[in-house]
Parts: C-alpha cells; structure tokens; sequence
C-alpha cells in the first residue's frame, strides 16, 4: 500500500517556469500555493500580479488572478476585497513595484487596514528591466543606475519596508523572512500561513518580506548569491516578526 | 414619471448611479466635483455600500478596476487634473475590458488652472487620454435630469460591451440645481462569468489582464477592441437637433454651451436668421453621420465650445470640407452669454453673404 506524501499544489499549475536560475520566486510562489491549499482557499483566493518579474504569476497560481499597473496592486487588491469580503485577496509584489512607484499604495493600505496580505519579495534591484538600482539596492550596491555602488549623498539609503509599514496602526502582521535554507523556508510559510490566517479573521493588512536572490543581475552564481543575500542583506534587512496582532493590541 | 426633487448636479448622479445598482464608489475629492465624493460617503453606508476614499486618484481607479474586474458595478468621479491623474488606470481597464462608470466635471486647464467651467477635456475624454488604441463611450448631458437618465444609461452600457462609460460634465452641471426625477432604469444586470471572484466551483481561473506579450496576440486583442468599438459606433450615437431642417447655418454645441446656444438660436430664429443647433450627446461616438447629412442642405457650420477649439476637429471631420465650419469659444472658466453667441451668428452669417 503506498501513500503520497508529497505532491504539486493544487493551487500551482503544471508549467515550465520563465524565472532565471537560482530565483527565488519559484520557492516562493511554490509556498504561496502551498498554504493556499493547506487553509482551504483555492476556490475563494484572488491574487494580483505586480509589474516586474512576477508579471506573469497567473502563469503559475491555479485560482482567479488580476495582472495590475505597475505599484498598483494594493489598490487593485482592495477593490476586489471590497467586493468579495470572503475571499483570501493576496498581491505578490517585487522591491520596485512596491518601495518605488507603488510606496502611497502600500502604505495607505496598510493604513486603511486594508484585509489582504501582501508578499514582498526584496531582492535589492530591479529584476525585470534588467538591473537598475531599487529602493531597497543596498549602500555601494552596484547596479545599471548606480554603476559606481549606490551613494547615501545621491540615492539616500535604503528603505526598509516592514520597519517602516510596521508603524502603522492599519498593518496587524508583519514580517520579514528569506528563503535560502530549508529551515527558512519552513519559517516562510508559517509567516505566510499566519498572515492570511489574520486576514480572514477580519483583523487587518498582513505583509511578509521575503529576501531573495537575483544571480541574474547581481552578476553571480545561484550559489555566490545565497552567500552574497546573507552577507549584505541579512545585517540591513534583519530577518523576524516585526508586528503581529497581539501588538497590536496594546 | 417619478417624483421630482431639487438637486444638485453632482449629487443626482450619486443618486442615479444608486438607482442603477451601483454599490462600490472609489474616489478622491476636488473641485467642483467633490459634492458627489460627498454624497457617496453619506449614502453608501445607508445602503450597506461600500464608499473608499482613496489616497490618490491613481489609486481611486485602481479600485475601480479591482471591483470591476471582481464583477461589481462601480463609479468613480473627478475632475481635469484627477482625470488626468486616472488616465493610467482607464488605459489597464479598457484593456482588460471592465466596465465602469467614470465622471469628469471639467474645469480649466492646463495645469491646475481654475475651479470654474470649461470642455476643454474633449480630446482627453475622447481621443484615448491615456495610452494605446482605445476608447471611452464619452456622454455629454446638458441639464441635471440628463445627468440621472445618462448614469443610468451608462451603467447598462459599460456592462454591455465591457468598456468604461465617462460622463464628461462641467463645473456649471455640477453646480447647478434643477428639479429632477429618477425613472425606473431599464436594470439590465448582466451575468459576468469572466469575472475574477474566485473559483467558487469553477475548474478554470479566470484572469483579469491586459498584458499579451506576444505580437500576434497583442494585435489580435487590438482587432477585437477595434471591432468592439465599430459595433458601439453603429449602434450608440446619440444626439438632439433643433430647427436644422431649413437652417442656412447650424450651431455644434454640447453640454451647458448648447443650453447658452439655444437661447441665441431661439433669438435668431425671432430675427428671421435661418439657424439651428445640433448637440452632440455621444461625443464619442461622435455623430459624424447625422452631421454630414446636415452638410447637403446647411450652408456653413459653427461649433461653440468652452475652448480652444477642441470638438471643432471632429465637426470638420465629418463635414470633411463640403462647407466651411467656423469656430467660437471661450477658455479659463469664462461663459459666453446667449447675446455674444448671437453676434457670432450675425458675424458669419454676414461673411457668407446671406444678410
């Protein structure tokens, strides 16, 4: 008598990825799909896809999906969950999307309490117009638009979005996670898990971070990646839960 | 026919898009449109609606285009610069194909200008506004009844071909107070099952898009939304003529302007001047056709707008050179009184040798 112990989402589709090697965001969406299934949500979860890298997540997430304008999604995703109250409405956004063009969306909906959970996958560039300096390109960081590293005098530093969201009396979780080792990854999806969890209890906006690699435009190997996000962005970027409901509450 | 009460513009188009089912209303406050902002956060509650005011007019259309996308019907309204601030949000729900209903009280521009009435957002209501192949079925009313009968309109019309519907008004609409009733609307509530609700039982996810990466793709979705738009074309022209059977010369004129120009037609007809009015209620669609009929028989025309010349275009298109088409306009928020109109009237009248 055999058993499956482990098999594909439900709630991911059967296709080839367009993502380069060593990305995180096949993990990622990969746990996404995983809790989705877990909380029983594929029939009432509704994502929205950012601009970037991840444009083409309904590519990937087996449910009902809406592609946004670039830094858009919050909104998006609030027009929806103001329609349909019951469903699990997540965006899953990149450091551009979010930090730069997208900063008023992000934080007004974490301000209004808005109920949707957002994934924010920070990997210090911008991934898809092929490597120009984020809101989160850390000091020195070298990139297409900062070709001799970033410099505080000209850029300023970088921005750190859940210590910064994490002010907001509307944000009821927060944190900040990575997924470059197995046992980080498991405490990825249990922050994720837990952030939808608070949204369908009507509590709030949820947010997890998610550091991530992006060998492609930082120029190395998947593996110099991982060294590299733990060397530079861990100590700027601390990984851990940065709000939660019980802090909420005061 | 309903009960008549006094209301405001702005707040009768609240009221009506209430009557026609609306529930979700996503806006920003600005002059002089904010009175409908207003009556929206004072309603919606009322009526277990849903009222957001959003961080930013580029925010505000992006919950439009969520709540559309998620198959609600859904209104938001501005004015020039905040229309213009929509722009890119209108350019993502014609592509995706949502309907909504999009109100613009136009004040004047450029820039932040002025808080007073003007058309001079014709081209931008028109011509696409914000980027790509596209248009907005464009309606211009020119009384606050109008108003009511062209929300409900609008409503069945953006859920009917998935397209936004934008009710180009002007300060002055906005403003005013007329007695109005609200009709019973013919509350065509369509099915959406391409909506984005959640699989709720469906096998196949439904995605709300406009990107098509592919060439061959993205020019096919063009083809269809071309398509799309000749069908509203055939079908969605709308407009009121007086006294252009006879008339030697015939007035354009829509929205307030027209009521202004009516008056100074009234006054010619009294003088014995052969003239007459058309109004554009369909900008876009414009009435080409009807116009260029009204070219075998008029002698000249004459388009008066509150700008620079901005439908003018479109009157000349259509007349496309069979008779002279002049021009009369006022800009920044100023309004022609019926007596100025009238000697532009005597004005071309004698330039073409008639008096």
């Amino acid at each position: 008598m055999s058993e499956i112990v482990f098999k594909a989402p439900a709630s991911l589709c059967d296709v080839s990825t367009h993502y380069c090697p060593g990305c995180h965001h096949g993990i990622i969406h990969r746990l996404v799909a995983e809790v989705i299934d877990e909380l029983g949500l594929q029939d009432k979860a509704i994502g929205v896809a950012p601009v970037g890298c991840s444009v083409l997540a309904y590519d990937y997430f087996n449910i009902d999906m809406f592609e946004a304008a670039h830094g858009r999604a919050p909104a998006v995703a609030t027009g929806i969950k103001r329609v349909h109250k019951d469903s699990a409405v997540f965006t899953y956004q990149g450091d551009g999307d979010l930090a730069a063009i997208g900063c008023a969306e992000i934080v007004h909906a974490a301000a209004r309490g808005e109920k949707i959970t957002t994934i924010f996958v920070n990997n210090a560039i911008y991934g898809m117009t092929g490597g120009q300096m984020a809101p989160t390109t850390l000091l020195e960081q070298v990139t297409t638009t900062s070709p001799y590293g970033r410099k505080e005098d000209q850029a300023g530093m970088p921005i750190r979005v859940s210590e910064m969201l994490s002010t907001l009396d509307g944000a009821k979780f927060i944190a900040r996670v990575a997924v470059n080792t197995p046992g980080n990854m498991a405490k990825a999806k249990l922050a994720i898990k837990k952030a939808f969890e608070i949204q369908l209890r009507g509590e709030g906006f949820t947010l997890v971070e998610v550091l991530s690699t992006c060998p492609t435009n930082w120029g190395m190997s998947p593996v110099a990646s991982m060294t590299w996000l733990e060397k530079n962005m861990m100590p700027y970027f601390p990984l851990g839960t940065f709000k939660t409901p019980e802090e909420v509450v005061k | 026919m309903a009960e008549k009460v006094l209301m405001k513009g702005n707040e009768a188009i609240g009221e009506a898009a209430i009557v026609a089912g609306c529930r979700h209303y996503f806006g920003y406050p600005i002059t002089p449109q904010t009175e409908l902002t207003e009556y929206m956060a004072k309603r919606m509650p009322k009526i277990e609606g849903v009222f957001v005011q959003a961080e930013s007019e580029v925010a505000a259309i992006n919950m439009v285009y969520g709540a559309a996308g998620a198959g609600a019907r859904v209104l938001t309204s501005s004015s020039s610069p905040g229309i213009s601030l929509k722009q890119e949000g209108i350019s993502y729900i014609a592509g995706a194909e949502l309907p909504c209903v999009i109100v613009n009280i136009v004040r004047g521009g450029p820039g932040l200008g002025t808080i007073q009435p003007s058309q001079c957002d014709y081209f931008q209501a028109t011509k696409g506004g914000g980027h790509g192949d596209y248009r907005n079925i464009v309606l211009a009313p020119n009384s606050v009844q109008e108003m009511v009968d062209i929300t409900l309109l609008s409503f069945d019309l953006a859920d009917k071909y998935r397209n936004p519907v934008m009710l180009l008004g002007d300060g002055a609409l906005g403003q005013m107070m007329e007695p109005v009733s609200f009709n019973p609307p013919e509350n065509k509530i369509v099915e959406k099952p391409w909506a984005a609700t959640g699989l709720r039982g469906r096998t196949k996810p439904n995605i709300i898009n406009s990107l098509h990466l592919k060439p061959e793709n993205l020019e096919k979705h063009n083809i269809h939304l071309q398509e799309k738009y000749a069908t509203i074309t055939a079908n969605e022209v709308r407009y009121e003529s007086l006294h252009t059977e006879d008339a030697d010369l015939i007035l354009v004129s829509y929205g307030i302007t027209s009521r202004i120009v009516r008056t100074a037609v009234e006054k010619a007809r009294q003088e014995g001047f052969k003239v007459g009015l058309f109004r554009p209620i369909s900008l876009w669609p414009f009435p080409s056709e009807p116009l260029a009929a009204l070219a075998k028989t008029a002698k000249a025309f004459m388009s008066v707008e509150l700008s620079a010349g901005q439908m003018v275009e479109d009157v000349r298109l259509a007349v496309n050179g069979a008779k002279p088409v002049y021009f009369y306009g006022r800009m920044g928020g100023m309004m022609p009184n019926p007596n100025e109109i009238y000697e532009q009237i005597l004005a071309v009248l004698q330039a073409k040798g008639d008096k």
